[in-house]
């Protein structure tokens, strides 16, 4: 039997980064998920399984260290709030640039600004549309509960290193400060400096080798036609992304005619709506991007022929819903309700949205 | 006795070091930093230790290091070579870690990560070429650029009421208890590059050592922009910049 624990949704990224054989955490803290890196220095997993943990002196300093681990080849991530996560775009963006795998945690609170230590789902456009400068994107990841806190971290290196991007997992600060029951995973071991040199040494800084020139890791090219080969590379890799790692869940969507789209905190919140509609005998169903780049585009369009509205619910000003009407294309009306600035909705409160703007 | 008789292996005095690459530099004439890329491959060939060194870049003319001397580089962010370098050399403890940094880049965008890296000791090694100038971005202000210098963003010359004053950033880091080896050398006489390739292997076997972070700044000269010839370049430096950024080891542990 696995072990199975109470635990917050920031304890269970800490936890998760040990045991899926994490080589190093780099962070600063932020409320709403201080937790993270308090978890980590507690357990002292550089004892266990030689995981270095390392408290930065800003996010713009965390984010750099990581993308020097990256360039090792190892397993690095940090966490971070929205005004942290801000400041780490610029590092985000070198390590998309110089295609170097990492994870990075989002525990969004409200904004802008310091904005408040409540949750929010405001970063939405920052994580999913760029963030940084320059044409790039990151694998984004929406966990709603602490197990997938816990299980995306493990996904995330997969796929960080699969396609060697930054990947983040867009969470808030109810979904890091939560408690809920976690199962532990079966650890992945840390690769060894021999097993990594062996995979990733014709890549990565690992000293170099008699049999191959220096590697050279940088997002730097002054030739334009070089650079741009670079960019199509890159938005090469993204198709590639968009065609293979699609994920989202669906709820009662069989039968559905009306379609809420959230994620994250949302869809938990909505999971409720769905229900009071049925018990009304409104034929709604819920589907949940998983993953919001690349986002479930053609999921939402199969789904397009039965249904007579979709809404997009959000804990913002209604970032996501542009996505669900470029996927939706006119076909069907799409409506958005969202609180902002750490607000919550009840799913009482978000079914008489819906009711209201659907006529229900 | 023949041209072709003296050129053997017996006779040579003088080779260019294999560690570094037949690549052609794109520094001026008579800047210092061909001068120290020479002095750190060479440190890193009499050691042995090209399959061990990790180079961080900085932005800035020496982003291009890389280019130059073979061995695994990262390229990093302007003024973040520090926090780079700190991730690598924690999770390669064994492996040997150099930043190669500008004044721009160390002194005044990354002022946090080098004052950081340095505290908490990381057993790096950094080298800090000062000419007081941004090169690469054209000979603006930098924060070590002395009073009166005139530069392309101080066209009047550097004022202490609008600019401050230059920064001693190396004087400041010898204050921190995590450096071992803190060191002002030049590259302008063959002495001076002698003095300064032994600071350079000092730094490296205090990493063997985990002593704690080695600085070694070289003032240096930017003859492009400071429009002078070398030769004058290298006097001016002599006259104006050593006075004020004096020679010698600030720290030695």
């Amino acid at each position: 039997m696995a072990e199975k624990l109470l635990k917050k949704g920031n304890e269970a990224i800490a936890l998760a980064a040990i045991r899926y054989g994490a080589d190093g955490y780099f962070g600063y803290p932020i409320t709403p998920q201080s937790e993270v890196m308090e978890t980590l220095m507690e357990e002292m997993p550089w004892e266990t399984t030689g995981m270095v943990v390392l408290q930065a002196e800003s996010e713009t300093s965390s984010i750099n260290m990581l993308y020097g681990g990256a360039c090792c080849g190892k397993k690095v991530m940090t966490s971070s709030s929205s005004p942290g996560i801000s400041l780490m775009c610029e590092g985000i963006s070198y390590m998309a640039g110089a295609e170097l795998p990492c994870l990075v945690v989002n525990v969004i609170r409200g904004g802008p600004g310091l904005g408040t230590i409540q949750p929010g789902q405001s970063d939405y456009f920052q994580a999913v549309k760029g963030g940084g400068h320059g044409d790039y994107k990151v694998i984004v990841l929406a966990p709603a509960s602490v197990q997938e806190m816990y299980d995306f971290v493990g996904l995330s290196f997969d796929l960080a290193f699969k396609y060697r991007t930054p990947v983040m997992i867009l969470s808030d600060g109810a979904i890091g400060q939560m408690m809920e029951k976690v199962e532990l995973r079966e650890p992945v071991r840390r690769l060894t400096d021999e097993e990594i040199a062996e995979k990733y040494g014709h890549w990565a800084t690992v000293g170099k080798q008699p049999h191959r020139k220096g590697n050279i890791i940088s997002s730097l090219s002054l030739e334009a036609w070089e650079m741009e080969a670079i960019n199509l590379r890159l938005q090469e890799k993204y198709k590639k992304i968009k065609e293979n790692e699609v994920r989202y869940e669906t709820l009662l969507c069989e039968d559905a005619e009306y379609l809420l789209v959230a994620f994250g905190s949302s869809a938990r919140i909505c999971e409720n709506t769905v229900e009071l509609a049925r018990e009304k005998g409104i034929k709604l169903g819920l589907l949940r991007p998983i993953t919001l780049f690349p986002f479930p585009e053609k999921p939402i369009q199969d789904l397009l022929p039965q249904l007579k509205g979709v809404m997009s619910v959000e804990l913002n000003a209604g970032q996501m819903v542009e996505d669900v009407k470029l996927a939706v294309n006119g076909k069907v009306p799409v409506e958005f309700y969202g609180r902002m600035g750490g607000s919550i909705f009840s799913p009482q409160e978000v079914f008489t949205a819906f009711s209201e703007k659907f006529n229900l | 006795m023949d041209v072709k008789d003296i050129i053997n292996p017996e006779n040579f005095v003088y080779g260019k070091s294999k560690v570094l690459t037949d690549t052609v530099m794109h520094y001026c004439p008579g800047c210092s930093h061909g001068v120290v890329h020479k002095l750190l491959a060479e440190v890193i060939e009499e050691m042995d230790i090209q399959d061990k060194t990790i180079g961080v870049s900085p932005v800035g003319c020496a982003v291009f290091a890389y280019k130059y001397i073979d061995i695994d580089w990262q390229q990093a962010a302007h003024g973040r070579a520090p926090a780079l370098a700190t991730a690598t050399k924690r999770l390669y403890p064994d492996k040997y870690v150099v930043a190669y940094q500008g004044d721009g880049d160390l002194a005044s965008i990354g002022t946090a990560e080098i004052i950081h890296a340095c505290n908490r000791g990381e057993n790096i090694v950094v080298i800090f070429i000062n000419n007081a100038i941004y090169g690469m971005t054209g000979g603006q202000m930098a924060p070590t650029t002395l009073i009166d210098m005139k530069t392309a963003t101080t066209p009047y010359g550097r004022s202490v009421e609008l600019n401050g004053h230059p920064l001693k950033i190396t004087e400041l880091i010898a204050q921190l208890e995590g450096t071992c080896f803190v060191t002002r050398q030049a590259v302008h006489t063959p002495a001076g590059a002698r003095r300064t390739k032994r600071a350079i292997r000092k730094a490296f076997e205090n990493s063997a050592q985990k002593k704690g972070t080695s600085l070694i700044e070289v003032v240096s000269t930017c003859n492009s922009n400071w429009k002078m010839s070398p030769v004058q370049a290298n006097e001016w430096m002599v006259e104006n910049m050593f006075p004020f950024y004096p020679l010698g080891d600030l720290k030695d542990r």
